[in-house]
């Protein structure tokens, strides 16, 4: 920290003192309160009881505090079940795809085989094809799979990404041939290695993988609404919607859900919060 | 030589059920769609019949596509400047060695933790005039912006769904600036200090420029993230008002649940191609100022 304090008053992380300091708390708390302002809201909204949404449909202030809404929303909206169904797409993509990752990564970083080169670019061009293409024809053939409405039309397709697949071969490479070979004349087979020398060596980057997969499959919205009709199968992100159907004076119904879904996900993220920013950095900041 | 061979049956095996995913929902759906795209089908969308290749330039030149072009277009043009200028503004602000600046970091990130849905939910409900406090705000602001909500006027209707997604990208556009502003090394501050630059002088001359990839970069990904919305116009407005629907943006054009061409499979996989296509042209052509710039500093 020494180092900081030489540096005072002349980087974009001087440190502050008298009336400056307190005009940039003003702002931070000042900027703040906007950031938070909407949570604020729905979350006042969501304490509310019906009576008093109906009185006070305006009030961001807490007037008699309850949890009926937050109730009567996860009844309402089956939210239990929405709730369910996501936590089950989401886990089962997740591991998957650390699974597929893993694999197809150990084959492009330790073996040899013929075709690898254009093999592994056929891998890279998918990363160029957007869900919002894919979906078109996707739709059809899950439907020809009999697989609408279904846990498996919501998770095969999500089975396998190219990213986590480049994101584990680049921890891979920077494996030495030499351990690969001596581990191979020991008579260390290929999985065995992965188990027990490859895999030890990118948990980080598999944990951010899967923080990645399970944030991103919990909050897709366009691939679980074009193949879900009935609410066994929707997942929270999707259900959602139902709450908003309704009477105006019912609202804070749907504030209350989106309290209820937003939930765990602020949960996982304040666990994972390291992770997640090293993870979101990692492509953007190095130059 | 027998080396190379060696291993192609465990590579099989392990590539296999990637390949086979990325195959049957990734590089048959691009296929797919392409040809499926000079198909012009009937209302159900079972018989269809050749509409010719031409029909990708037709689609391109209907009106319904350049009028969702155009408004996603407006939408990018919203979301990417004003997102960009308050993740950079968020980021310069919290960037002192105060006490409890880590609290503020994580105010300022928390958006991250919305989906879609939710943020759209949470400002669908903020921008009701008849519960929300947000219409009456505006209002006293703006006197001439009419009652019946930000939403329901094709006025305000698409500037109110920029507010929307510009909010919920926040959180990771402070995250990402945040993390940049870290690696600018001290000493090109404190030779501008040196120098008799001022603090805003420091900031365009030295902030700005080494934040260069970084701002591409962010750039990129929020302009993508306008070409493929989705949910928050779902959610808002469902594409309208109507008549002038101000917010249907392209990806709503095709999968939006009161689309014209919701049933046609042929004109939907012609969008859908040319949308695919509009989003290579932007990452190729950022991903060029991209390359250019990225040695800028060292």
């Amino acid at each position: 920290m020494a180092h900081r304090s030489a540096a005072t008053d002349t980087g974009a992380t001087e440190v502050l003192h008298g009336p400056r300091k307190v005009g940039r708390y003003a702002l931070l708390i000042f900027v703040a309160l906007i950031v938070l302002f909407p949570i604020y809201a729905a979350l006042m909204q969501s304490l509310k009881s019906g009576p008093d949404a109906i009185d006070h449909p305006k009030s961001l202030l807490p007037i008699n505090f309850t949890l009926d809404t937050l109730r009567a929303a996860w009844k309402i909206g089956d939210l239990g079940r929405l709730m369910l169904n996501s936590v089950i797409v989401a886990v089962t993509v997740t591991l998957g795809v650390v699974v597929t990752s893993l694999l197809a990564a150990y084959a492009f970083a330790f073996l040899a085989f013929p075709g690898k080169g254009p093999v592994f670019v056929f891998f890279l061009a998918t990363l160029l094809v957007p869900a919002e293409l894919t979906v078109v024809v996707n739709q059809r053939t899950v439907d020809s799979l009999g697989w609408i409405n279904s846990y498996q039309g919501l998770i095969v397709p999500l089975l396998a990404t190219t990213f986590g697949t480049f994101l584990v071969r680049q921890v891979f490479l920077t494996v030495p041939k030499e351990l690969r070979e001596a581990a191979s004349l020991d008579g260390v087979g290929h999985f065995r290695f992965l188990w027990e020398v490859a895999i030890p060596l990118c948990r980080p980057t598999l944990g951010a993988l899967a923080l990645f997969t399970f944030l991103g499959t919990w909050n897709q919205y366009l691939w679980p609404q074009a193949i879900t009709t009935d609410d066994a199968h929707r997942t929270i992100q999707i259900g959602l919607e139902r709450l908003k159907i309704g009477d105006i004076s019912r609202l804070n119904l749907v504030t209350a859900g989106t309290v209820i879904a937003a939930l765990p996900i602020f949960v996982v993220l304040i666990v994972f919060q390291r992770q997640l920013v090293r993870g979101l950095t990692a492509g953007a900041v190095k130059g | 030589m027998k080396r190379k061979w060696r291993d192609l049956p465990v590579a099989l095996g392990m590539l296999a059920p990637s390949a086979a995913i990325l195959g049957v929902f990734v590089v048959y759906p691009l296929v797919r769609a392409i040809q499926l795209g000079h198909l012009r089908c009937d209302a159900t969308g079972k018989r269809c019949r050749e509409g010719g290749w031409g029909q990708y330039v037709d689609v391109f030149r209907s009106n319904e596509f350049q009028h969702a072009l155009a408004n996603t277009i407006r939408l990018a043009l919203m979301t990417v400047p004003i997102g960009l200028a308050l993740g950079i503004g968020l980021a310069v602000l919290a960037d002192k060695q105060i006490r409890g600046v880590g609290f503020f970091r994580t105010v300022f990130s928390s958006t991250v933790a919305t989906s879609v849905a939710v943020a759209s939910l949470v400002w669908f409900v903020l921008l009701q005039p008849q519960v929300g406090v947000l219409p009456d705000l505006f209002h006293a602001l703006i006197p001439s912006l009419k009652q019946p909500g930000l939403l329901q006027d094709p006025g305000t209707a698409l500037p109110a769904v920029a507010l929307s997604s510009i909010w919920a990208s926040l959180g990771f556009t402070f995250i990402v600036m945040t993390a940049a502003l870290q690696g600018i090394p001290r000493e090109l501050y404190e030779s501008a200090f040196v120098d008799g630059a001022g603090g805003w002088m420091r900031f365009t001359n030295v902030t700005i420029p080494m934040l260069g990839p970084t701002i591409l970069f962010t750039s990129v990904v929020l302009t993508t993230r306008a070409f493929q919305a989705y949910g928050e116009v779902a959610l808002l407005t469902q594409g309208g008002p109507n008549p002038q629907r101000p917010t249907e943006s392209v990806a709503y054009l095709i999968y939006g649940q009161s689309s014209l061409i919701k049933n046609d499979i042929g004109l939907k996989s012609t969008a859908a191609v040319l949308l695919f296509f509009v989003l290579l042209l932007l990452a190729f052509v950022q991903f060029r100022g991209l390359d250019k710039r990225v040695h800028y500093g060292s």
